[in-house]
């Protein structure tokens, strides 16, 4: 009841928030994220990170993963109002803790440094997939792929090491084994 | 080889092959080639109004008065801006509204044009759904999807926005109505387990209560009667929310009247109290809940809604059935007649408490009030309002505030689709313009604004529409000189600091009516105030009705802020014992 709408409930049981990865199937038309997120902010519902592309040339359809908190009720309600946009096709809801999807968001790291820094600066990022795809003799661009949190703990750590720039990508989910989401 | 029709000549073959009757416009630039086109469709007749807030109103007013979506038609720019509010009323209430707009040629859109504004942009949380048309190839489908949106699940308004290009360039036509599904979102979505389930807590129940909203009105005439069959063959009590008066009898013995913030003490009681809450059609809004925590403590709760975002979106409910309340009801009934045939003798003893009960709180008498000789207490005004029209079918459209209310509570409505008034958005200012889009609706019927002197002068000048097209409404005004509701919340509230509430200049209304072209009638005391309201049902033109009333009446009863159901204020002595202290203050 924390973001109830109702002006009588200022003394609601609180229930406790959760971290939920939204994925939301849409027809690749103009204004559709504009309504999905005119839609989060209009209620109140929070965005903690959000990636949209078109996955589906032939019929159009866009996906967007949308990272938001919100208590069982909030993200209740996130879905069903989600849902009824025209544009709307289905809506997947996983919480950040479930083991039987995949959750990855990707960033672009730029190194200014001496060679010693930037070797030590690439052998930092060694679990998260690290691919230089930029080097000159001072600098290089490192691409990782990650969870938030590591890239969050990455990004403060590898300043000692020359980090000057950070570009990172809304978390993209995907659910494990041969199972698909209808 | 296929005819070619311009973009102006398909608005009009949807609206054609749509059954548009009537639509609700004002002409500018960027719609000038539609409204060119009018004279070729004899089957659509344009109504004029004086602004385009009006003409969302009247939309809304025959939508709601017939159950056909409402049709208006306006220019870009100022034209689609001035018709926010009414497209942002309807979607809080439910409303199937159709706007077109007109915009500026697709090449100039981005510009800054003249009468340019983002009108997609601006509508998008205030419609089920809009679109630009950017290719008038698009245009039909999209115009028959707007219908199809609007009608559909949970009606609502939408809007087509068409570029003026688009409004000359040429295309086939094609009616795509009911040619495919569209994606409306209609979601009747329940089995008949929850219809056994539903069955079972009705048997039961020994404190149950009927909780009905809107809900019912839009699922169709047929919903209501079958609601009345439910409500007899249980032989529960029924309470209704503000917009769904009328889809049961008011003058019923089972009906204890409207609930919430200004509903009686035996409807609010019955909900704190009950074991059993059977919401149909409803939305547990916050003027209906009070405070949420101590909301009915002790109920199940079942829910019927076609909208699913509904449920548990303020109260968490026990069961919810996610239909049209026609389809449930019909399946409801079925039901309960072939598992226990006469429920209603064989539960009478199980629930004769629960009457028992509610007859000492309906004792109370909570919508009584202190009579006058001198001055014409409002809701006096109203009750003879009332005994004076009861035998016609009339239709009445309120604005905003304390006459609203008191409307609510005061006239009793015996059938659906004859109330139309502003709940969700509050918006002052709707009746007049809905009881001009009422009147063209039903041109033969009664049809009356109850009114405050402040709301009405936001839309005063649709009575010049009124007379353009020998509308007979009769704009029944109480007018007590305050923001009545504005100065009732000050006086519980802020220590009687009547900020701002006070009108000190209101116009001469009887000779306002007369430089509009219509009659005006005045009422000073009770003792006058029956010849002059017949005078006023005599006459077959526009009336507008100035009606003095005691200044200082405040509405009662009253569930103050921040307070649950069963601590009600019962009049103005409560008022001092049971003063708003505290958080109460802060809410709206």
């Amino acid at each position: 009841m924390a973001n109830s709408k109702s002006a009588y409930s200022f003394a609601g049981k609180k229930q406790k928030p959760d971290t939920h990865i939204i994925v939301v199937w849409v027809d690749n038309e103009a204004g559709v994220l504009a309504r999905v997120v005119g839609l989060f902010s209009g209620r109140g519902y929070n965005i903690e990170s959000l990636a949209v592309a078109e996955v589906d040339q032939k019929q159009n359809i866009s996906r967007i993963t949308i990272v938001t908190t919100g208590t069982p009720q909030v993200v209740n309600q996130i879905k069903l109002q989600l849902k009824k946009l025209v544009p709307v096709h289905k809506v997947a809801d996983f919480k950040r803790e479930d083991k039987n999807v995949i959750f990855k968001e990707m960033a672009l790291f730029k190194f200014v440094a001496n060679n010693g820094k930037l070797n030590k600066a690439f052998e930092a990022c060694k679990n998260f997939n690290p691919v230089i795809l930029d080097k000159t003799n001072k600098s290089n661009v490192i691409q990782i792929t990650a969870l938030r949190r590591e890239i969050d703990t990455m990004s403060k750590n590898l300043k000692k090491f020359g980090l000057v720039s950070v570009s990172r990508t809304g978390a993209v989910a995907m659910t494990r084994g041969s199972e698909i989401f209808k | 080889m296929p005819k070619f029709y311009s973009g102006a000549e398909i608005v009009f073959k949807c609206l054609e092959d749509q059954n548009v009757s009537h639509i609700f416009g004002y002409p500018g630039g960027a719609v000038l080639p539609i409204y060119d086109e009018l004279k070729n469709f004899n089957s659509i007749k344009h109504i004029l109004v004086r602004h385009e807030q009006g003409a969302g109103h009247a939309a809304e007013g025959y939508a709601r008065s017939t159950g056909k979506p409402g049709v208006l038609l306006v220019t870009s720019g100022p034209g689609a801006t001035n018709a926010v509010t009414a497209l942002t009323d309807a979607y809080m209430d439910s409303v199937p509204l159709v706007c077109i707009t007109g915009q500026v040629p697709t090449h100039l859109i981005g510009t800054d044009a003249f009468q340019e504004c983002d009108t997609t942009g601006i509508t998008r949380p205030c419609t089920k759904h809009n679109w630009l048309v950017k290719d008038v190839n698009d245009l039909a489908e999209i115009m028959h999807k707007a219908f199809e949106v609007a009608t559909t699940g949970r009606p609502g308004p939408v809007l087509v926005d068409i570029p003026k290009d688009i409004q000359f360039q040429k295309s086939k036509y094609k009616n795509f109505k009911n040619n495919k599904k569209l994606n409306g979102k209609s979601h009747d979505n329940y089995s008949q387990k929850n219809i056994d389930e539903l069955i079972n807590l009705i048997s039961k129940a020994k404190k149950p209560i009927f909780y009905t909203g809107g809900g019912v009105i839009n699922s169709g005439t047929k919903a209501s009667e079958l609601l009345r069959e439910l409500v007899y063959s249980t032989g529960f009590p029924i309470t209704s929310t503000l917009q769904g008066l009328g889809s049961f009898p008011a003058d019923d013995n089972q009906f204890l009247g409207m609930l919430g913030m200004h509903g009686t003490y035996e409807a609010n009681n019955a909900m704190y109290s009950c074991d059993l809450m059977i919401n149909v059609g409803a939305r547990f809004d916050d003027r209906i809940t009070g405070k949420i925590d101590e909301f009915s403590p002790k109920s199940k709760k079942v829910h019927i809604d076609i909208d699913p975002s509904s449920i548990n979106k303020n109260v968490k409910v026990d069961l919810a059935i996610v239909g049209d309340i026609k389809s449930v009801l019909t399946s409801t009934l079925k039901t309960l007649k072939k598992s226990k045939n006469n429920f209603s003798k064989s539960n009478k003893h199980q629930i004769s408490n629960w009457w028992e009960q509610i007859q000492k709180w309906r004792s109370k008498r909570s919508l009584d009030y202190i009579g006058s000789e001198e001055t014409i207490k409002p809701q006096y005004a109203i009750e003879r309002l009332y005994e004076l029209t009861k035998d016609k079918d009339t239709y009445i459209t309120t604005e905003v505030g304390q006459h609203q209310m008191w409307a609510a509570q005061h006239y009793k409505f015996n059938k659906p689709n004859r109330w139309m008034t502003s709940g969700g958005l509050g918006t002052m200012g709707y009746g007049l313009p809905a009881a001009v889009g009422v009147q063209i609706a039903h041109p033969k019927k009664l049809v009356i604004d109850i009114a405050g002197e402040a709301s009405v002068l936001m839309t005063m000048q649709e009575m010049s529409t009124a007379v353009q097209y020998n509308l007979p409404i009769k704009i029944f005004i109480l007018n007590n000189e305050y923001m009545g509701m504005v100065r009732q919340w000050q006086e519980l509230l802020h220590d009687k600091n009547y900020s701002e509430s006070y009108t000190a200049a209101l116009p001469d209304f009887v000779k306002m009516a007369e430089a509009y072209g219509c009659v005006g009638i005045r009422a000073k005391t009770p003792e006058e105030l029956d010849d002059k309201i017949i005078e006023m049902l005599n006459i077959d033109r526009p009336v507008i009705f100035d009606c003095l009333v005691d200044k200082q009446e405040n509405c009662f009863p009253m569930i103050p802020s921040g307070k649950p159901h069963n601590q009600m204020l019962l009049g103005p002595k409560d008022q001092k014992e049971k003063k708003i202290t505290g958080k109460g203050r802060t809410l709206v």
